[in-house]
């Protein structure tokens, strides 16, 4: 799960973490407000849940009330990789001496919490990571015991000659461990920190990202949900027991498992189609299921054919057939339905098809095939 | 011979009496595994289906002498279940429990390794030595014995490969689902270095998804120390970047964990990497032949 970086600040504040006063502000008449109140140089910064949005000129700085003004105009409304920004932040753009990257992640190959550091702030740290990856200081934090305050000193002297300096730094990265870890978060990065002229160590951006297998134990932290439009119909689904991804494509596909329905879309494209989603029902069979998923694909406009691929493991392909054929009397649609069943009591379930008018294969490829053939009639 | 789990295999069930746990235990006892004891606290004394119910790992430990743990539990209790067994001295537990938090597995982790306890998931279809033992949740059916290593990150798509391998008479030595989390137990270079030292299986199918870099470490491990012949597959190469494609772990981030990448990474390694699942076989009489 993601959230806002003005959430984020409000994360890093409740955490003692120094952060740049701001405003939120949903018009431009509320940016003119804060603007004036904060009575000196500000940044408008859309909030949107994607990246790169300085780069699409979602934030702009303003060195008067006009100027933000002029900002917010520009900015509210905006559509940057698809989101449209409903808000900004209106935030006091300091003086800043030295820009720092902060970040901590879960890191799959030593199974620790990794903090990472850099002197090359303010810019993509992918980036960084790619082209000077010495430049990237990595610690794995032993989840025994913490980010110890030695540690997390030692650290910051590789970023900071002054010993008063590296203390306020190693204070804010141990806070933000303790953040990290107290919300099962999956991301905390603080890009830039920055330095002050007048020694001041803060934190002017901020990201999160949320475990969404945690969210069941931080009820706060899911009350700050704010799902955009495919995120509804994908937190929809999987109050259905289903996971989908909406994808731009027209063949839509349904199929029991997640590896499976990755390669089913791959097998897609490779005879030459595109993918309308990824879907995935899980290991039942129950027609409520199929009736669930058959909706959620119906629903997108852009869906000309329809694969269902199931392998039966544990599932029987009886069972889904049986399923299919009741979930085919509740849905009238005239879009075109390729079957695919194999595995467990495969016959049978091919067997109970043939009485329905749903065209049936017995292995992905020609499935894949001919919906793609299908989707083009 | 095999890896893992076989015939010595002494199997306790954490989470018996739940609904999986149970239907489980009997796809498990039939298929012949030597299921010993089962654990729910508050519910010592049962006995289910012949076997017997412990309040405790520990309990059952001491009673049975099991050596291997296959655990049920909701996901929220798992990490707990996980550590009681490892702390009972079980050798290997197999955590089929599916929506961990990562932060549990990362706590737990060190104290694993401190027991020297191996695990396998957690959110895997477990693991099966055809004809010995199935510790999991894999339809057995499809399985026969025979000589390939066969390791995946994925449930259905493993059984997909699985029987395309048995229908063209590649049976198998051990076939290990190691889960779809980004941080799990055993990984693939851990499970190849167990295929490569056993003496019955001849060549691995690796089944990886995008997402995370084990591929890539397998594909250098491979080229370094292997000296069977390895043949692959990759789901996820037309998924797009940023979205969670089911599986935790399957997640492209910034740019990083794409197919195309462990593609390249197997092809440099020398292991050939089918574009659809039907070409495995086809791939393996290959490497085989030569």
């Amino acid at each position: 799960m993601k959230i806002h970086e003005y959430q984020a600040r409000q994360l890093f504040r409740e955490y003692g973490i120094p952060v740049t006063d701001d405003v939120l502000c949903y018009t431009v008449s509320e940016v003119e407000k804060a603007a004036r109140e904060m009575n000196r140089m500000v940044v408008v910064k859309a909030q949107v849940l994607v990246g790169g949005r300085g780069k699409a000129g979602g934030v702009k700085l303003a060195k008067s009330v006009d100027d933000a003004v002029s900002a917010a105009k520009q900015i509210l409304g905006m559509d940057i990789k698809g989101c449209k920004v409903e808000k900004v932040l209106v935030a006091d753009a300091v003086n800043i001496t030295k820009e720092f990257y902060v970040g901590l992640i879960n890191d799959r190959n030593t199974k620790t919490v990794t903090l990472m550091a850099s002197a090359e702030g303010g810019v993509e740290i992918e980036e960084v990571a790619k082209d000077n990856p010495e430049k990237i200081i990595k610690f794995h934090i032993n989840p025994l015991t913490g980010l110890l305050d030695y540690q997390a000193r030692d650290i910051a002297l590789q970023l900071f000659d002054d010993i008063k300096l590296a203390q306020k730094a190693a204070s804010i990265f141990t806070k933000l461990y303790k953040l990290y870890v107290a919300t099962d978060a999956t991301i905390a990065e603080i890009n830039p920190l920055v330095l002050t002229p007048d020694n001041e160590v803060l934190a002017i951006d901020g990201k999160m990202n949320f475990d969404d297998n945690a969210l069941f134990r931080q009820p706060k932290i899911l009350a700050m949900r704010e799902p955009d439009e495919d995120e509804l119909v994908e937190i929809d689904a999987n109050s259905k027991g289903l996971s989908y991804i909406r994808l731009d494509g027209n063949i839509g596909c349904m199929v029991n498992g997640a590896g499976l329905a990755m390669a089913t879309m791959d097998m897609i494209k490779l005879y030459g189609g595109e993918p309308a989603n990824f879907l995935d029902i899980g290991g039942s069979s129950s027609p409520q299921k199929v009736i669930d998923a058959m909706n959620i694909l119906l629903n997108d406009k852009n869906v000309k054919a329809v694969m269902i691929n199931i392998f039966g493991g544990i599932t029987r392909c009886d069972d889904v057939a049986k399923g299919l054929l009741k979930a085919m009397e509740v849905i009238s649609t005239d879009i075109p339905i390729v079957v695919r069943l194999s595995g467990t009591n495969a016959a049978e379930g091919l067997e109970i098809l043939k009485h329905s008018n749903l065209p049936t294969v017995s292995s992905m490829s020609e499935a894949a095939q001919k919906a793609i053939e299908l989707s083009r009639k | 011979m095999s890896i893992l789990v076989n015939k010595n295999t002494k199997l306790v069930i954490q989470g018996i009496t739940g609904r999986d746990g149970k239907f489980h235990t009997g796809k498990m006892k039939d298929y012949g595994t030597n299921i010993v004891a089962g654990v729910s606290p508050g519910k010592e004394g049962l006995v289910l289906d012949g076997i017997p119910v412990f309040n405790s790992v520990a309990g059952a430990v001491k009673a049975t002498g099991a050596n291997t743990s296959i655990i049920f539990v909701p996901a929220a209790f798992a990490a707990d279940a996980i550590l009681e067994a490892s702390e009972a001295g079980i050798e290997l537990v197999v955590a089929i429990s599916e929506g961990l938090p990562i932060q549990d597995m990362i706590r737990i982790t060190p104290i694993l390794k401190q027991n020297g306890t191996l695990l396998i998931g957690p959110n895997c279809p477990g693991l099966i030595t055809p004809g010995e033992a199935l510790v999991g949740i894999l339809p057995a059916n499809i399985f026969k014995k025979g000589n390939i290593g066969f390791i995946s990150r994925s449930g259905t798509l493993t059984y997909e490969v699985v029987n395309l391998l048995t229908e063209n008479d590649f049976g198998q030595t051990t076939c290990v689902g190691i889960g779809g989390d980004p941080v799990a137990g055993l990984y693939f270079i851990d499970l190849l270095q167990r295929f490569e030292d056993d003496p019955d299986t001849i060549a691995v199918v690796v089944i990886g998804e995008i997402g995370g870099d084990a591929e890539e470490q397998a594909a250098q491990f491979i080229a370094e120390k292997m000296t069977k012949p390895v043949v692959a597959f990759i789901a996820g190469q037309t998924a797009p970047p940023g979205k969670r494609m089911g599986h935790a772990g399957a997640i492209i981030s910034s740019g990083a964990g794409t197919a195309a990448e462990k593609i390249a990474a197997f092809n440099k390694a020398g292991v050939p990497v089918a574009k659809e699942p039907n070409e495995i076989p086809e791939l393996l009489r290959q490497k085989l032949k030569k």
